[in-house]
């Protein structure tokens, strides 16, 4: 954008006579009502975004200083906090159940990538060469992802009941010996898996399509005639056409999964033998049952720190691998 | 258009027979994966109590039981719970219109000064993992700085939080930028102030971000478990989520399987009835690829 100034000097000869005729005390007044003006416009502006700066500042920005402070702090709203160091770090490292959260964490995020990685991509994949009934496979893979987690969550513990459950009367029916599913400890984090992948594989496998839907069919057909089989036009079209959507994809499905606690809360409560116990629901116990917010926070911190140290790592090698 | 298989080769006898099986297969498994549950779920709920506990489980219920589905609405109070999970979403909704859309208009179209900071700072909050920071907000929501109010047990302790979404300010900041600034211009030479044209101009063409971010805000609230939770101690306040999970153990299966179907119809009928804006909001915000 020009300055009046400039445009002024454009749109008159700077002559000597029209300069005479424009006495300074005009543009003094003219660059006072553009003073006036930006004010007006900027404190508009921050009346309409004050609602906003508000809830962040209550609920996003205090809360993130917050969460810092607690980590360092014994606090039980009784007493004034009192800082403690690093005592709420070291009473987590000595429980017992603080590794035992992080491995089944990791198990169910590994299994979660398996099948929550390779099932919507394979789904996505076989239903774009589908060209019938389409708008029912869409609509019946996205079902799940509408259903309140706890819904589905009940729902499957009573499917995984091994007494009239459907999965043990289904494998019964044909001749077959039903599982423990979530009453025993080898079995329960898969079972859990099994319930968060089939609750929210609809919303990957959708993108996934959306972004297969984007390679021009060109390629494929090039590929062909130079004669690459199905196999070949998959690793070599379709993999690289959606790599982008593929990596942010697992990389927010780590995030997201990291972070599971309403199928362990609501259907095994961390059994049996606290196979099922992950970060986020012994956090909610530290919190909301021993009533320890300055641990609770340093834990929260602690996988802020871990998801955050991923990230980094996996965006920094992904770039490298994009430049070699 | 072309895929993976060429249309030549679909064309081909032995490509028809291949299609039809893959096809047949696809659609026998997605039925048997993602309705059958549901149909499981439904007619579960109309058999007797007996019935539901007998082994093996029968496929078509022997005797029919439809007033189950009455005797989950009263045994459950279920009218209450609708009344109270509405109320909790239908305020994040609007609370998260009435505040997001103002300030991305602001940030959008008015550009002030320190503008991209408060932008900035607001985006940055997206990189903290949701549960992050549980805890804090939690205190903070017991009590609220300088205001020193406690929000537990008060639908506002989901309304407010639920606002401070940078998501939604991304997306409606994003759909902003391209409506053309001489639109803006014009409106300001015909005398309109900055809110009459969010208002007059701005709203009525940002119709599809609005139904987009409108779905996303009640999806999200009706769907929410951990939060509300923590909110909601007082049985009486709670949400469905928060509530079926609390009588899960006491309830009769059967009761509490209809009461489950209730709870779902809302968000299985929004979906059918905005499929397009929920597809359309999923790949929003997601990347080009």
């Amino acid at each position: 954008m020009s300055s009046p100034r400039s445009s002024s000097l454009l749109a008159w000869p700077a002559t000597s006579s029209s300069r005479a005729r424009r006495p300074a005390v005009s543009q003094e007044d003219r660059r006072r009502t553009r003073l006036k003006r930006k004010l007006k416009e900027n404190l508009t502006a921050y009346g309409l975004l004050c609602a906003a700066l508000v809830v962040f500042a209550l609920f996003s920005w205090y809360p993130i200083v917050r969460g810092v402070l607690l980590s360092f702090q014994q606090v039980d709203f009784v007493n004034a906090p009192t800082w403690v160091g690093f005592d709420n770090f070291a009473k987590l490292f000595e429980d017992p159940l603080f590794g035992v959260a992080w491995r089944n964490t990791l198990l169910f995020t590994g299994l979660a990538l398996v099948f929550g990685f390779a099932v919507p991509f394979l789904t996505a994949v076989l239903l774009n060469e589908i060209r019938h009934a389409k708008a029912f496979f869409r609509l019946a893979v996205y079902l799940p992802v509408m259903l309140p987690p706890v819904v589905t969550a009940l729902m499957w513990k009573w499917f995984y009941d091994p007494g009239p459950g459907l999965f043990n009367s289904a494998l019964g029916a044909v001749g077959l010996p039903g599982g423990q599913w979530l009453d025993s400890s080898g079995t329960a984090m898969l079972s859990l898996v099994f319930v968060s992948t089939w609750a929210n594989m609809g919303s990957t496998t959708l993108i996934y399509l959306a972004a297969l839907g984007t390679i021009p069919g060109e390629l494929y057909e090039a590929a062909e005639l130079d004669g690459a089989g199905l196999w070949k036009r998959l690793r070599h079209v379709t993999f690289p056409q959606t790599r982008f959507v593929l990596l942010v994809l697992l990389l927010l499905q780590v995030v997201a999964t990291m972070q599971v606690f309403t199928e362990p809360y609501v259907m095994t409560g961390g059994g049996p033998d606290d196979s099922t116990v992950t970060v986020l629901l012994l956090l909610y116990r530290y919190a909301f049952v021993y009533n320890d917010f300055g641990s609770a926070s340093a834990m929260s911190l602690l996988l802020f720190v871990a998801l955050g140290v991923f990230s980094a790592w996996y965006v920094r090698l992904t770039r490298k691998a994009d430049q070699s | 258009m072309r895929t993976l298989v060429s249309p030549s080769a679909l064309r081909s006898p032995r490509g028809k027979v291949v299609y039809g099986v893959v096809f047949a297969g696809t659609l026998v498994i997605f039925v048997l994966a993602f309705m059958f549950p549901l149909y499981w779920a439904v007619t579960g709920a109309l058999k007797s109590p007996q019935e539901l506990a007998a082994t093996p489980a029968t496929l078509v219920p022997h005797e029919w039981h439809p007033e189950t589905f009455a005797d989950a609405w009263s045994q459950l109070n279920l009218g209450k719970y609708f009344l109270n999970t509405l109320v909790v979403a239908g305020g994040a909704w609007l609370a998260q219109l009435a505040i997001d859309v103002p300030a991305a208009f602001a940030l959008s179209k008015l550009r002030p000064k320190f503008g991209n900071v408060v932008l900035g700072l607001m985006l940055a909050t997206l990189m903290l993992p949701a549960t992050a920071l549980l805890v804090p907000t939690y205190v903070t929501v017991t009590d609220l700085p300088l205001l020193h109010l406690n929000l537990i047990n008060s639908p506002t302790a989901v309304w407010l939080p639920a606002a401070a979404n940078a998501f939604n300010i991304y997306l409606l900041k994003r759909f902003f930028d391209q409506i053309p600034d001489e639109l803006i211009e014009a409106a300001r030479i015909d005398g309109a102030g900055p809110v009459r044209t969010l208002w007059r101009i701005i709203l009525p063409i940002s119709r599809p971000i609005l139904a987009v971010v409108s779905i996303l805000a009640v999806v999200t609230a009706w769907k929410d478990f951990i939060w509300p939770l923590l909110v909601f101690p007082d049985t009486e306040k709670q949400t469905l989520s928060v509530m079926l999970q609390r009588v899960a153990i006491d309830m009769p299966l059967n009761v509490l399987v209809a009461g489950m179907v209730l709870a779902s119809l809302p968000m299985v009928a929004l979906f059918l009835a905005f499929q397009r804006q929920i597809l359309a909001g999923l790949t929003a915000g997601s990347i080009k690829g």
